[in-house]
């Protein structure tokens, strides 16, 4: 992390990766810059103006401080042919935004969703946007590109009102086309534009359609273009082939920041069709096939100048024994109500314990991958990012050329999980391709994903809380050590608190990982609420209702128990039931387990989850996001951890680390508190909350035994 | 090294040009642009680089050219026949089977041979066949709908 002394509001403290100094420092020479703008062909053009001055920072402009031409945050295009075209930053890696954003643009513009196109994630194409991350999504963009829709459909209303001589409020907009229904004239879109060139700007305050006049959002509509995933014909970064294009391997440091100290490429140099690249500590080859490139890589004779590191077996006392100062983010990391100090002396009980968190891996399916080529002095990357415009700047960064000569575009990627912010394949290939003079893609290994990305952080967390026989929680003091400040806060009303985040010198290059520390954080808050409610022997859902007020938590709370049948179902011989839940970015979330332990064997029998983003916008996606969240979840919660030794991991790869299979899988129910009367937030992340404290509290009341260390069993469970 | 000059994918014959050694997944994707089948892990634990050898599903990833070659090979591309989606591609879409669809081609060829000898599965049996095929988004729920799903219109246009 650099020092940085001005926060962005948005980003949150663990997001080490947005600060990391660069990948790779190399010693190339920098050209000049030279500044650009395209047009655009005939129909109507909307841009979007922001006046938000938190939407700007996130969509619309650069980095904070930096100018840009014009602050556009989204614009549309609608064709002379009808065809809709709406261009966004934001990217899609399976959380099929794609999809819910076409259905915004079809709701708003009054068109058939196969009739729109989205272009996301080019920074030579798309408006700037910081990034797909925090679920900001549908928070965001989605009512950018609504409004940019819904000014295309007035400024065609206005073009038929004048083309008729009819007033405008006569007018309907439908199905591509605007009618009149006196006199039953219709005319197409692409008809009213025929030769035309209008542009519309608008402001961000435009009324949209209420939720509870949708007719295309709120539905289900299956992922726009999943006919190509399931025939194989989308390309992913990985498998973007350009002709002439070479394949790049790295070759790795024995160490997390190892030097080399010697370097021999003979045997290598000497393959047919190989190029072999040194620039400071980075070392790579190229050559005509992967296969070819493997072996070159490994032909490569390097020595490593390594240093000791810690390992994850004194992973949490080295968390606790090396803080570091929070530079920046004092204001996110402590907070105090009140005085825990009488709260604790006014107690019946009082309880300290110590919770922790291991590091893990997102394991997207598809490793990091790109294809760079350059072309006069400019450089053009596939690559499979969060953050394109980010990438761009390190690319730019990296090889000492102004960002507009660099172009980034991600196509449609294989999953992220808060896992891809970075751009270190692109950077790789690109200095290959450099050094080749053709075009290079790199693919990473599995190993390499699994050693050479970041990891969700691993932390340390520390409750000390007092509750009264009554059930009212008087003290709660909340530290965490490293693993993050998200959810930090309890949504209990405790009127003795104080919470804080403890940054530590992470032994791990650490990131962001779907839902940040909110996981970590739930397990332990929802974990001690559990042991709290044991302690003054009250029901785990009573004694939380005994201390919340929040009504749309308790109301997920109650949807959850309701359909699981709290305190009605009767569980099997060796079964327990646990809940969860809480609020993060917008969303509540409660989930309840059964848990069945037997020989030594943890297996989740059943999941029920209640959530509420406000308005759904596409209930069988968030189904799915649903679903997908609590499978991801059951690994971190049960059996993922790397295992590190001295700089190296030594568990990474899938036969070594595993994550959730078909056998895993509980019974899922999913209940959808749908609220047509509130904006909608994102869903992608909230929803892995709840279940490993549903989870852990399950084998609690299934066994008696609390377990306290994130994974809980990764090698079952000694009862 | 022995070479490998032939394959036979999706009832074409290629020309390629590799050792006995390489794998068939290279070899296919960068030889004979069939980036359908995707690599993810390299050593045969994930499933995403599936493809049928001689109609049984074989991991791409760990299966050398050599001992594919002269064997009828079909990927991701060659399931859709004339342009029509097979019951399986189409069970998929409609249960909403994916997310980032990164596992989707490897997950469609092991059902789609599991179906050739299981015509009426119950969802235990297929949540077992598929025990191989990693999703990391999660959908295999899903899946196992999808397969359902696909059995039973493939039962529906055998009558």
């Amino acid at each position: 992390m650099n020092n940085k002394s001005v926060v962005p509001e948005l980003y949150e403290p663990e997001r080490y990766e947005f600060y990391a100094g660069p990948f790779y420092r190399f010693e190339l020479l920098k050209p000049d810059r030279r500044a650009f703008f395209k047009a655009l062909g005939c129909g109507i053009v909307v841009v979007c103006v922001l006046r938000d001055a938190r939407a700007f920072q996130e969509s619309g402009r650069r980095r904070l401080g930096e100018q840009l031409p014009q602050e556009i945050s989204a614009w549309l295009h609608i064709g002379e042919n009808g065809r809709v075209t709406a261009y966004t930053g934001k990217v899609e890696v399976g959380q099929n935004i794609r999809t819910s954003l076409t259905q915004a643009v079809a709701e708003e513009l009054r068109v058939a969703p196969g009739r729109i196109e989205l272009v996301m994630g080019d920074t030579e194409r798309t408006p700037f946007d910081m990034g797909t991350f925090g679920s900001r999504t549908t928070p965001t963009m989605s009512p950018q590109l609504r409004r940019a829709s819904a000014a295309g459909r007035d400024l065609l209303i206005g073009l038929a009102a004048q083309a008729w001589k009819v007033d405008r409020a006569e007018l309907v907009a439908a199905d591509g086309k605007i009618t009149d229904p006196k006199t039953r004239r219709a005319i197409e879109y692409g008809q009213l534009l025929k030769g035309r060139q209008l542009a519309q700007t608008i402001p961000a305050e435009d009324p949209l359609e209420p939720a509870t006049k949708w007719t295309v959002m709120g539905k289900r509509l299956a992922k726009v273009d999943g006919e190509e995933f399931v025939t194989g014909k989308h390309r992913y970064a990985s498998d973007i082939t350009l002709p002439g294009m070479l394949y790049g391997k790295i070759v790795r440091p024995a160490s997390f920041g190892a030097t080399l100290a010697s370097f021999d490429a003979q045997a290598a140099q000497a393959m047919p069709g190989v190029t072999v690249v040194r620039d400071g500590d980075f070392a790579g080859v190229t050559a005509p096939g992967s296969y070819l490139a493997a072996r070159a890589a490994a032909a490569v004779k390097a020595e490593w100048k390594s240093t000791p590191q810690p390992s994850s077996k004194d992973l949490f006392e080295y968390l606790k024994q090396n803080p570091v100062e929070a530079k920046g983010w004092e204001g996110h990391s402590r907070h105090e109500t009140g005085s825990v100090e009488k709260g604790l002396a006014a107690a019946d009980h009082r309880l300290q314990q110590t919770y922790t968190v291991a590091y893990i891996a997102h394991a997207p399916l598809e490793p990091r991958a790109a294809v760079a080529e350059w072309k006069d002095g400019k450089l053009t990357v596939w690559t499979g990012t969060q953050r394109p415009f980010a990438v761009r700047s390190e690319l730019a960064e990296a090889f000492h050329i102004p960002e507009d000569h660099v172009r980034v575009q991600m196509p449609d990627t294989g999953s992220a999980y808060g896992g891809k912010h970075t751009g270190e394949a692109a950077v790789e290939a690109a200095r290959l391709a450099r050094a080749a003079g053709k075009p290079v893609k790199v693919v990473w290994t599995r190993e390499e994903e699994f050693t050479w990305a970041y990891f969700r952080p691993a932390g340390v967390i520390e409750i000390t809380s007092g509750v009264r026989n009554d059930g009212t929680v008087t003290a709660w003091e909340f530290h965490n050590y490293n693993s993050g400040a998200a959810a930090i806060g309890t949504p209990y009303d405790i009127a003795n608190q104080r919470t804080e985040f403890h940054p530590v010198k992470s032994p791990l290059r650490q990131g962001s990982y779907r839902a940040l520390a909110a996981t970590a954080n739930h397990f332990a808050r929802e974990s001690h609420m559990d042991e709290l409610a044991a302690a003054v022997k009250m029901d785990p859902l009573a004694f939380r209702f005994k201390n919340l007020k929040d009504a749309r938590l308790r109301a997920v709370f109650e949807a959850a128990a309701d359909k699981f049948g709290w305190g009605k179902a009767k569980s099997e011989a060796g079964h327990g039931f646990g809940l969860g839940g809480g609020v993060e970015k917008g969303g509540y979330v409660a989930t309840c387990a059964e848990v069945g332990v037997e020989g030594g064997k943890v297996r989740i029998a059943r999941v029920v989850t209640a959530f509420d983003c406000g308005a759904v916008v596409n209930p069988d996606g968030l189904r799915n996001q649903i679903e997908g969240a609590n499978i991801m979840g059951i690994g971190g919660a049960l059996f993922e951890a790397m295992e590190f030794e001295n700089g190296r991991i030594l568990n990474g790869r899938f036969s070594r680390y595993r994550v959730p299979r078909q056998s895993d899988v509980p019974k899922i129910d999913v209940v959808l508190v749908d609220r047509r009367d509130l904006p909608s937030a994102g869903a992608g992340e909230t929803p892995i909350v709840g279940l490993a404290p549903a989870v852990g509290n399950a084998i609690f009341n299934a066994t008696g035994k609390r377990l306290r260390s994130l994974p809980m069993a990764p090698n079952g469970l000694k009862v | 090294m022995p070479k490998i000059n032939e394959l036979q994918v999706n009832g074409i014959r290629h020309t390629v040009s590799a050792e006995a050694e390489e794998s068939l997944l290279g070899v296919l994707r960068e030889q004979l642009d069939l980036t359908g089948t995707k690599y993810g892990c390299g050593e045969g634990q994930c499933g995403a680089c599936t493809v049928l050898v001689d109609g049984l599903p074989r991991r791409s990833c760990i299966t050398t050219v050599g001992a594919a070659a002269g064997k009828r090979i079909t990927t991701i591309e060659g399931v859709a026949a004339n342009g029509r989606l097979h019951p399986v591609q189409q069970a998929f879409l409609e249960s909403g089977a994916m997310q980032c669809a990164y596992c989707t081609s490897g997950m469609i060829l092991t059902a789609y041979a599991f179906l050739k000898s299981h015509a009426e599965p119950r969802e235990a049996e297929i949540a077992r066949f598929m025990e191989g095929n990693i999703c990391r988004c999660g959908t295999y729920p899903r899946i196992v709908t999808a397969i359902g799903r696909a059995s039973r219109m493939m039962k529906e246009a055998r009558r």
